[in-house]
């Protein structure tokens, strides 16, 4: 037994308590980070990368998500978070929001160029293409094929930065500023591309414990803004609808909803929309496990900061960059996680037997198996990975039989006794 | 051992948030057999769009669904008012809905076509008064539906 907080939220049903602890069943896990958020024990982390392996690399670049941005009290102006960023220990900084605004425009040229299957679905969230892999296959094909802005941000910086320095590319260490769990497993099993520029991905409640301290102090003595109001409101839910300026857009947040949302466009019932943004997190990135603030309060303070940039505050050109370097180089696959077997007919025996067996217990979802509903039991049995007397009230039930077959057979003792006596 | 599932849905009436929720539940089976997603999608559009049928002009009715290898039949039953004039409701754009349902952006005059061209073949029997039955086969093998051999071309 154990506790079963996680399994009951996991969009997925990837999680199952065995012995106690919660296991993942890998291939279905999308990376949402819902079961990171939900746990009031911190059984759960991400795992991110230490600050120190910055030290591998002869020049470091921190590459900051924009939620970075809404984790401070105060600042009124971006330039003074960058700047801390190079006193704790880098040597430069690429924003991520100035990726974001590259995207953008690649987009926009994809798109007058009709190359895209409308509505188009972004790709900027991790989980969520991850979600489509596994759940949506009808929808894979709406899904934008162009880089996440954490992936062309490290593209960039590498290159920008090998003309700057003349290192060799593997001297130079690109770091991502995460608030988001699902980077993490991006870098090592990239979503688009055969392999990730990603150096490291450092979780941002780490960076905000070197910061926090010194943001007071910092002065912003170097320019290092180069991202528009556009690119920075990526962070909140809806900013790359709107820095894409289209109408016609809807944009969710939260992974349930977005489950509702994708459903709607895989039965056709959405119409007379060309974008939809999705986040796995409620209110987009700032909503990520690994940031520290309220995502409400960094929505807020990332809008402000917004208004501070100003519409035209580009302070350097969007860099000429070609389409074909943004563009997936390797399709989406469809994984069928859920499929029961390879042959169709073994699996509609299984099916059968998986109603049976779910028809036979309590309905009641209790948990208490580890599977998070007694379907999801039944399934696990059927799959060859739990058993019918994991559940308590079928165990409850074999012992009460148990207990009862004793009973008769002490009683026929009883009367063999008499029988001797006698 | 059969080689053939059978699945049966009640569609309760006047509840168009529930209207969908059987289609939902064959998506969800369809998967786990490995149908080809093209072909799930099929009949999920199909299945659902006969939901909303039976809701909004029936009251709802019942869906049974049989899943064989080779095929996906759905069978949507109502006892709602029937169908007095089955080709004219074939017709794209010919709607009886009534001004509410409209209101709600149901109601388009496209349920019945819809439903004809995503499956492969379709029989509706209907009498005025005793109530309406929708039959929907689709193959599994081969994608032969026209509307996709449209979006193919």
């Amino acid at each position: 037994m154990g506790c079963i907080n996680c399994i009951k939220r996991c969009p997925t049903e990837a999680i199952r308590v065995r012995h106690g602890k919660a296991k993942i069943i890998k291939e279905r896990c999308i990376d949402c980070g819902e079961c990171i958020r939900v746990c009031p024990y911190h059984a759960k982390k991400a795992v991110t990368d230490p600050f120190d392996r910055i030290y591998a690399y002869a020049y470091k670049i921190a590459l900051p998500a924009p939620t970075l941005y809404g984790q401070f009290n105060n600042i009124e102006d971006i330039n003074i978070v960058l700047n801390g960023l190079k006193h704790i220990g880098f040597d430069d900084v690429f924003e991520v929001a100035r990726a974001a605004e590259i995207v953008t425009a690649a987009s926009v040229d994809m798109i007058s160029q009709g190359k895209l299957v409308m509505p188009i679905i972004s790709s900027a969230c991790p989980a969520v293409v991850r979600l489509i892999r596994v759940r949506f296959p009808n929808l894979i094909k709406h899904v934008l094929p162009i880089l996440s802005p954490m992936d062309v941000a490290a593209k960039l910086a590498k290159k920008e930065a090998a003309q700057k320095t003349g290192l060799a590319p593997e001297k130079i260490g690109v770091f991502f500023i995460s608030p988001c769990a699902a980077k993490v497993t991006v870098m090592r099993d990239p979503l688009g591309q055969e392999k990730s520029e990603v150096d490291g991905v450092i979780a941002m409640n780490d960076i905000y414990m070197k910061l926090a301290p010194i943001i007071g102090k910092i002065k912003p003595e170097e320019n290092l803004v180069k991202a528009s109001l556009k690119g920075v409101g990526w962070a909140n839910s809806g900013g790359e609808s709107l820095a894409l300026g289209k109408d016609e857009y809807i944009a969710v947040d939260g992974i349930d909803n977005v489950i509702k949302v994708l459903e709607e466009l895989e039965d056709e019932q959405l119409t007379d929309i060309k974008f939809v943004e999705a986040s796995a997190c409620v209110g987009g990135c700032v909503g990520g496990p690994l940031a520290v603030e309220n995502g409400f309060v960094a929505e807020t303070r990332i809008k402000r900061l917004m208004k501070n940039l100003g519409p035209d505050n580009t302070q350097s050109e969007i860099p000429e960059v070609a389409l074909a370097d943004v563009l997936w180089s390797s399709k989406l696959e469809y994984t069928p996680v859920m499929k029961l077997d390879d042959d169709m007919l073994t699996a509609m025996r299984k099916m059968e037997q998986l109603e049976r067996l779910a028809e036979d217990l309590p309905k009641l979802d209790c948990g208490s198996c580890g599977a998070p509903t007694c379907k999801a039991l039944a399934e696990d049995i059927v799959r060859g990975f739990g058993r019918e007397i994991d559940c308590i009230y079928k165990l409850r039930e074999r012992i009460r039989k148990l207990a009862n077959e004793m009973v008769d057979l002490e009683e026929n003792l009883i009367a063999f006794r008499q029988d001797e006596q006698e | 051992m059969s080689d053939v599932i059978r699945l049966h849905f009640d569609v309760a009436g006047d509840n168009l948030t529930e209207a969908g929720a059987a289609a939902g539940s064959v998506k969800k089976v369809l998967h786990q057999l490995g149908v080809d997603p093209a072909v799930i999608r099929r009949v999920a559009v199909a299945m659902y769009e006969g939901e909303i049928n039976m809701v909004i002009h029936a009251d709802g009715g019942t869906a049974d669904v049989e899943i064989t290898p080779e095929y996906i039949k759905v069978v949507l039953t109502d006892s709602g008012p029937g169908i007095k004039d089955i080709d004219l409701a074939m017709t794209a754009g010919y709607s009886t809905a009534t001004k509410r349902v409209r209101e709600m952006g149901f109601g388009a005059g496209m349920g019945l076509p819809n439903m004809r061209s995503y499956s492969d073949e379709m029989n509706i029997t209907s009498e005025v008064g005793v109530g309406t039955t929708v039959e929907i086969l689709i193959y599994t093998g081969k994608d032969r539906s026209p509307v996709n051999m449209a979006a193919e071309a």
